[in-house]
């Protein structure tokens, strides 16, 4: 009956009725036969077709019938067509995708055994249903060598069965063709051109998408059976996104991480950054039972003795010098619950000297700024905007799932633009660029500004400065562009937060976005939006109440304090001026450092200047809340058991609450944690309040020097993924360098490969010369977040000088 | 970061190599540089005395705005570019059906034996390169082979030969 009722219910016009196997079902016009049975749960086979890639139709495993067609159609190239009946499992359908089968079998090795796709790979589970029971092919197979294509990518290409996917990957996805069919026929190969490394930031999706064993994970390589695996849903802590993953476990070790499906969010894809992360997880260098420092020996004690020396500790310190002589700092990577008791436990004893912001230079905005950095859409919207201003951001390597979207909108059409220190490599075109030193891309912001002013939209009335500029073409075309489009965007990334003006740079976004009814949306690091949230912030307490104003990193670390409280921080290498950060360590009393490491002498000089060590879980190994840039918080548990002596943060943080006499840490559960600070499911963004634009500083370069940009690459933004041997060893991570254009190497009277001491005001650096087109005229590119250059300190005057 | 982005390697190609592909460029829309390819690849090959080096296809890629693997998959594909030093004069045998109907197998193996070389391979002299290549497009004249650009057809093992003594 019901059926009859559907029926009468005229169909919307921009759907046909098809009938499958005697059922019928709407189908959107224009759409495949396979898109249709996928969407109303009936199976077809296949092996070339992904929902989330253009259609090649070559691999024919989902030949079904289709009436008054002559012969068999691939289901996923074939439109639908009103009254069009098919039929999957028809005797002729049936047999068209056996013969397929067989076909795909011929040259397939039987290495199941041994094959790390075995029991989560298609082609063998569709053999079960469509293979024969044995083969009629009896002469020689092919064999195809492996190739070496990178430290994350493993290779079998003797059963790749060329569906092609992972080619398609690149070119339609990543937005580099990496992989190709190569030769013809039956001498196919898939290989990169002179079988060169695959180097996307997001190649690892092609060993998912990959429907055999061809493409495996190179870290997970024989390391576990897919069904030995327990699944643990989790959230990938690297960047402002907040991926979701299934952390794969066996017998209490993270074997590899998996994406979860969540189409807002990461869809079915991953950064390689979130999927090999887990390596350090395993690392050798894990702390795993705290350790204190009693008269210049470091020992092993229980977490007991540990508390105590580290309140006595503190306690000696606030009662000698006061509250103020305290700091906290906490990695960007932290869980908003860790985050909360960090601030809270500060607090307690005084001070508001607590900064998560540990790359950040400029914080003379803090008042105006909104509750967090947001994006101020969702993430699925950045596909849907026209326009798009990128200042000092990078997302394709910063970001990698919010590049791809963006890479989307360009591929629509959208106008994607930048001011950028370097001339990144986008997978996109640019409709207008300013590459410049920081100062420059300031001038060039603020240029902005001015023509949307004089565009006629707003009164000028700038500062005096900008209203002084005038603009050069670039910044014209960018305005313009803004004010044409319908949807837009400006975009600060991690290079704006940390800039030596990110306030003047904000603000001026801020204007650009105002005049052009742009949304405005900051790209801030790992979990800061949590932090935010929590009140890990010098000037405001949890959910943004205000709070005494304390000090900021860089006040912190300029007039250094007596002792510091260092949550899962690397000094010297998590701080922008890692010089800054190892001085005032050294000159403090008493240095705590809750990390999940140990302190490695070629990473920090922690050895020297902490006084306890506290093994701190890392996220996989604790429960917790990530807030992503679009305020959503996302919770999870535990996915394997603590590593050693290492404790969940939370419990750390309230057990030292307790032993300090703070009040308020009687916590039972993570739950009542999440209950005093009232954690909602999304936080609304809140806006950057407008503010004055301060002149722009200028660095005076002395003759010969050039100016550092310190840039901190994708593998070194936090302490878990520079511990992650397989990323390390990647192209996206080669070693640091000082990096200029061909005309800067020339002038200096240099060649690459020379061998240079760069010195800064901070300290020096031994490095080898680098060409780098990205590079500005003028500047030198030496990477941040290494302990080679960690004593270079931020950006700045530089000189390079042939040792 | 990236590493270095692409070096430029368009250099690579001679300046009348680039005037003659921009002669083929300029048949097709701008986005569409990669329609000259085939033409590009041709162009480049002969210059470089028949064959193709990985240099010149990364030089041809960058040149045309592609991918160099999406050259490398049109130089692979395509039985008329060579990725290997070959001969003065090359010997395509085609292999298709009706040349292989009509004795082009007999006519390989004779070339073969004739040259002491197997197919795919080059004379030590490096007079010639024998080479089997898809459907040459000369039925009606089978079994065909080409010469350099030249087509011979309805061949037998003494017609070879005849023509062998011909290619210096």
């Amino acid at each position: 009956m019901s059926a009859n009722e559907k029926a009468v219910v005229p169909p919307a016009s921009d759907t046909v009725t098809i009938e499958v196997d005697g059922r019928k079902l709407q189908a959107k016009k224009g759409s495949m036969v396979i898109q249709a049975t996928d969407a109303a749960g009936i199976y077809i086979p296949r092996f070339c077709y992904h929902a989330k890639l253009p259609i090649a139709a070559n691999c024919r495993m989902c030949l079904v019938e289709v009436e008054k067609a002559p012969k068999p159609m691939p289901a996923c190239a074939t439109p639908v067509a009103e009254g069009m009946k098919v039929f999957t499992r028809s005797e002729k359908a049936r047999e068209s995708q056996k013969a397929v089968m067989e076909f795909l079998l011929l040259n397939h090795p039987l290495d199941c055994p041994i094959c790390d796709q075995g029991g989560e790979c298609p082609l063998q589970d569709q053999a079960l249903g469509y293979g024969k029971d044995d083969s009629r092919y009896d002469e020689a197979k092919r064999v195809v060598p492996d190739k070496d294509i990178g430290p994350l990518i493993a290779t079998f290409m003797t059963r790749c069965i060329h569906c092609t996917r992972c080619v398609r990957f690149g070119q339609e996805l990543a937005g580099v063709m990496e992989f190709g069919a190569l030769g013809r026929g039956e001498h196919t190969e898939i290989r990169t051109f002179l079988d060169r490394s695959v180097n996307s930031e997001i190649s690892g999706n092609v060993i998912d998408i990959c429907p055999v064993g061809a493409l495996t994970s190179k870290p997970f390589q024989y390391k576990a059976r897919p069904w030995e695996l327990d699944h643990h849903a989790s959230i990938a802590p690297h960047d402002c996104v907040g991926s979701n993953i299934d952390v794969q476990t066996l017998r209490g070790k993270v074997m590899r991480v998996l994406p979860r499906v969540n189409e807002s969010i990461n869809e079915c894809w991953l950064s390689d950054r979130d999927r090999f992360s887990y390596e350090a997880l395993n690392s050798e260098e894990r702390l795993r039972v705290p350790m204190i420092r009693r008269n210049g020996q470091w020992e092993e004690v229980d977490w007991r003795t540990a508390l105590d020396f580290t309140v006595q500790g503190l306690r000696n310190v606030v009662e000698r010098h006061g509250p103020d002589a305290l700091g906290a700092l906490a990695s960007p990577i932290a869980t908003l619950e860790e985050f909360y008791l960090l601030a809270k436990l500060v607090r307690a004893l005084g001070s508001n000297n607590v900064d998560h912001r540990l790359r950040q230079l400029d914080f003379s905005d803090d008042d105006r700024a909104p509750l967090y950095p947001a994006l101020g859409l969702t993430i699925p919207e950045l596909e849907t905007l026209d326009a798009v201003l990128l200042i000092g951001a990078n997302p394709r390597k910063d970001q990698p799932l919010l590049g791809l979207r963006l890479r989307k909108a360009a591929r629509r059409g959208a106008a994607v633009m930048a001011i950028n220190p370097l001339d990144y490599d986008f997978t996109h075109r640019l409709a207008a660029q300013v590459i410049g030193k920081p100062e420059e891309m300031y001038a060039a912001a603020a240029e902005v500004v001015k023509a949307l002013g004089q565009m006629g939209h707003t009164a000028v009335g700038e500062a005096s400065w900008i209203d002084a500029l005038s603009p050069r073409p670039e910044a014209e075309r960018i305005a313009q562009a803004l004010m044409q489009a319908n949807k837009k965007a400006v975009l600060l990334g991690p290079f704006a937060l940390g800039h030596p003006q990110a306030a003047g740079l904000r603000a001026a976004a801020q204007r650009i976005a105002a005049r052009a009814n742009a949304t405005l949306g900051v790209l801030a690091e790992g979990n800061s939006a949590g932090a935010w949230v929590a009140g890990c912030v010098p000037h405001r307490g949890p959910l943004g109440q205000p709070a005494d104003r304390g000090r900021d990193t860089v006040a912190m670390l300029n007039e250094p304090r007596k002792a510091y409280l260092l949550y899962g921080v690397d000094p010297e290498l998590d701080v922008l001026d890692g010089a800054l950060a190892a001085k005032a360590m050294e000159a403090a009393e008493f240095v705590v450092m809750a990390s999940s490491f140990k302190p490695s002498v070629y990473r920090s000089g922690a050895i020297g200047y902490a006084h306890v060590l506290l093994p701190l879980a890392p996220f996989a190994e604790t429960a917790g809340s990530f807030v992503n840039t679009e305020g959503r918080v996302q919770r999870f548990e535990a996915a394997v058991k603590l590593y050693g002596e290492a404790r969940p943060g939370w419990k750390i943080l309230r057990v030292l609450g307790d032993l300090l006499g703070a009040a308020g840490f009687q916590y039972g559960s993570l739950d009542e944690v999440r209950a005093e600070l009232g954690v909602p499911s999304l936080f609304k963004p809140t806006a950057l309040e407008a503010g004055g634009a301060a002149a722009p500083l200028h660095t005076p370069l002395a003759d010969g020097q050039l100016y550092r940009i310190a840039e901190v690459p994708l593998y070194a933004v936090d302490p878990l993924v520079r511990r992650a041997p397989a990323l390390q060893d990647t192209a996206d991570n080669p070693r640091p360098a000082a990096r200029m254009n061909a005309s800067d190497i020339k002038r200096l009277n240099l060649e690459p490969g020379a061998a240079v001491v760069v010195r800064t005001v901070m300290g020096e650096a031994r490095l080898q010369v680098q060409t780098d087109a990205r590079v500005p005229e003028g500047c030198v590119l030496i990477a941040a977040g290494y302990p080679e250059t960690a004593m270079l300190g931020a950006h700045g005057p530089a000189s390079v000088v042939r040792t | 970061m990236a590493t270095n982005p692409k070096p430029k390697t368009a250099e690579r190609l001679s300046a009348a190599a680039r005037g003659e592909i921009d002669r083929w460029t300029a048949k097709f829309p701008p986005e569409r540089r990669r329609a000259a390819l085939l033409a590009a690849l041709t162009i480049v090959q002969r210059e470089n005395g028949g064959w193709l080096t990985p240099e010149l296809m990364e030089a041809v890629a960058d040149y045309l705005d592609v991918p160099p693997v999406a050259v490398e998959e049109v130089a692979t594909f395509y039985s008329l570019y060579d990725l290997a030093p070959v001969g003065r004069h090359k010997l395509y045998v085609c292999n298709s059906i009706s040349c292989w109907l009509c004795g082009s197998e007999r006519l390989l193996r004779h070339l073969e034996q004739r040259l002491g070389i197997k197919a795919g391979e080059t004379t030590p002299d490096g007079r010639f390169t024998l080479k089997q290549v898809e459907c040459l497009a000369a039925c009606g004249g089978a079994p065909a082979m080409m010469v350099g650009g030249e087509y011979h057809e309805n061949l037998t093992p003494e017609k070879v030969d005849t023509l062998l003594a011909r290619l210096k």
